[in-house]
């Protein structure tokens, strides 16, 4: 998961920032609601005047969140800058509770303060206790900014994680069905497809047992294609069934140019695999491999233990790897790897070497950990 | 109508079949080769001088199109026109549109005998508008001229003969090994490169450099408004260029500034060559 797993947001872009910005401001006008609330609150328990309590609350609010949202900024971008690349806390605009309780806590008394004699100048009044002293006027900025801001604050912090989380899901979502659209279209290929029933059309008319033969392995690698994003594993001995079946397709239409030789020791046939893994590495053998070079090959595939790690092999005697790098190889082996990489984590290992035998050509291998001993297969 | 013709199909199914649904629609028709690779389909081509080929897009060696490139370049002005060329693909999505562009012929896998009988005709009449009686020269070379543009608008298509990946970094020198050492040869100072089996000639005014990069590889890596492809294996840096003269043929000549080769361009590159 190299270019894949990188941030789906583009922290830099105009576009993010603009959403950004937006968020920014909502915050400010739903500040400003609560604002008209609390002022509600307050008038109905207190009895004072709507009018006069309005003014106070809405300009305490907005100030809170004024001093609050815009304190939180510099605090995270300290801390984004602080943070390991790709780490959760680097890509966030939070800055974690703790700072965020200070910030709270100073944002709300400064905003009470400012807010406070602003909303003296605006309306006349003279200023209000606190500024003077006053305990029963401190308790009150306890009671209807502090505490309200801090409710305020947590609601809007779990509201965009919630909305970030729904918005990562999605990403991942829509990512996990490219890839999925990818691995048939490359398991599908139109050129293969189309010159394996050219084949077939041809066989028919020649040899038709053989031609049935070869219908059948066409269909259970269609139908194993189809599926194999479906099922979680399926026996080893059934990859190596599938990937004879693709090869006799191969083996049809490359003629004397194309040997295969498959190795499965009867112990590891009943071992779990997930299906198909093999047949991106055995697909860049034959097409990086061995349809470019003009005499054709060999693939081998072959299954070995080690220890305590199950070593699958796909090797072939074709051009090698030299050419190979800048075109569309990549995509089988990331695939091959993403699939690893979820399923056994670091346990799992996939590495294409060139192979400096007279026979040359390329090897890719294939490490997993055994499943224990009595463990279900 | 008698005609020879040569299938180009790596698949040997596939070219046996496409060779009998031949003979049986167009009886006249001999087939004087069937080979697997590009390689041996120019130079059957060239020994047997068929008057029609039928080439594969994807064989190994060289691609049905490099193939059809080389044919173009080496065909002996004495050999008479140039054979018809009718491609043949299973599926590419970028030779299709190609292909509908430029109204080259081709013939798409499962091969359909209706539409093979359709390309039958096409080539008949196309072979009977160059037979010699009758017919003035000028029109032979305007038939020639109209392959050759064919070809010049297959080789310019991203994906099928150029790559459509994102261009390559443009290359500010040459790294040649000599001996143990590296010598950096500054792109500028470069007059030609051509290809040569797997290596590349570099040629500068002062001396020759031999690397291990292909020069299909090379070509996207360099300035193509500085350097200019005259050749499948030629590649000039157009200032260095001093002098270009036509021959009959179609060739270019070439004469360099401050050097004694000469060069030549091939016909699918002459029009490059033209005065202001």
């Amino acid at each position: 998961m190299t270019s894949m797993s990188a941030s789906p947001l583009d922290l830099t872009s105009p576009e993010v920032r603009n959403q950004r910005r937006g968020r920014f401001w909502m915050r400010g006008l739903r500040s400003l609601g609560f604002g008209a609330v609390i002022g509600l609150v307050i008038t109905g328990l207190t009895g004072q005047s709507l009018g006069t309590t309005m003014v106070h609350s809405i300009c305490i609010a907005s100030m809170c969140w004024f001093f609050i949202d815009v304190g939180r900024m510099p605090l995270a971008r300290w801390k984004h800058r602080n943070a390991p690349a790709n780490s959760p806390e680097a890509e966030s605009h939070w800055p974690g509770w703790p700072l965020m309780l200070v910030i709270v806590v100073i944002g709300s008394i400064l905003g009470f303060m400012v807010g406070g004699t602003l909303a003296s100048w605006l309306t006349g009044l003279p200023m209000p206790g606190y500024l003077r002293g006053s305990l029963r006027q401190t308790v009150a900025l306890v009671l209807t900014s502090l505490v309200p801001a801090l409710i305020i604050t947590y609601w809007f912090y779990s509201r965009e994680t919630i909305a970030a989380h729904e918005a990562a899901t999605q990403v991942a979502e829509r990512q996990a069905a490219e890839n999925q659209l990818k691995l048939l279209e490359s398991q599908l290929e139109p050129h293969m497809l189309f010159n394996t029933l050219a084949n077939l059309r041809v066989l028919i008319g020649i040899d038709p047992p053989r031609a049935q033969a070869m219908l059948d392995q066409l269909i259970a690698f269609l139908r194993a294609t189809l599926s194999a994003s479906r099922s979680a594993s399926h026996p080893l001995e059934a990859e190596f069934a599938r990937l004879r079946d693709y090869l006799a397709l191969m083996e049809l239409r490359m003629g004397e140019r194309l040997q295969t030789r498959f190795e499965l020791p009867p112990e590891l046939a009943n071992l779990p695999l997930p299906p198909l893994l093999l047949q991106p590495l055995v697909e860049n053998s034959i097409k990086h491999g061995l349809e470019p070079k003009v005499d054709g090959g060999r693939i081998e595939v072959r299954a070995v233990r080690d220890g305590t790690e199950l070593v699958l092999q796909v090797r072939d005697t074709g051009v090698g790897l030299a050419g190979t790098a800048s075109d569309g190889t990549r995509f089988g082996l990331t695939q091959v790897r993403e699939r690893l990489a979820t399923l056994y984590g670091e346990q799992a290992r996939l590495s294409l070497t060139a192979c400096d035998d007279a026979e040359g050509g390329a090897l890719a291998t294939i490490r997993l950990p055994l499943p224990a001993p009595g463990a279900p297969a | 109508m008698q005609a020879r013709a040569l299938i180009a199909e790596d698949e040997p199914l596939l070219a046996a079949n496409l060779q009998a649904e031949l003979e049986r629609l167009w009886p006249g028709l001999e087939t004087v080769a069937n080979v697997r690779h590009g390689a041996a389909a120019v130079e059957s081509a060239l020994a047997l001088r068929p008057d029609v080929v039928f080439l594969d897009i994807r064989m190994p060696g060289l691609s049905g199109l490099e193939a059809a490139q080389a044919l173009a370049e080496d065909w002996p002005d004495d050999a008479g026109p140039l054979p018809v060329i009718v491609f043949v693909t299973a599926y590419d999505q970028y030779a299709l549109q190609a292909f509908e562009h430029s109204a080259v012929d081709y013939v798409l896998k499962p091969v359909h005998p209706d539409r093979l009988a359709q390309t039958c005709n096409r080539v008949q009449a196309a072979l009977k508008a160059r037979q010699p009686n009758g017919h003035p020269p000028d029109q032979a070379a305007a038939a020639l001229e109209a392959t050759l543009g064919q070809l010049r608008h297959l080789l310019g298509t991203p994906g099928l003969a150029t790559s459509t990946a994102a261009p390559a970094p443009k290359l500010g020198v040459i790294q040649a090994s000599v001996g143990n050492a590296i010598h950096m040869v500054p792109v500028g100072e470069v007059l030609y490169f051509e290809a040569a089996d797997k290596y590349v000639r570099v040629i500068t005014a002062e001396r020759e450099y031999l690397i291990r990069t292909a020069l299909r590889e090379l070509i996207p890596q360099l300035d193509d408004t500085r350097f200019w492809q005259v050749h499948r294996g030629l590649v000039v840096r157009a200032d260095a260029i001093a002098t270009a003269v036509r021959d009959e043929s179609g060739k270019v000549h070439l004469t360099l500034r401050g050097h004694k080769d000469k060069l030549v361009a091939s016909r699918l590159y002459a029009h490059l060559f033209k005065a202001m």
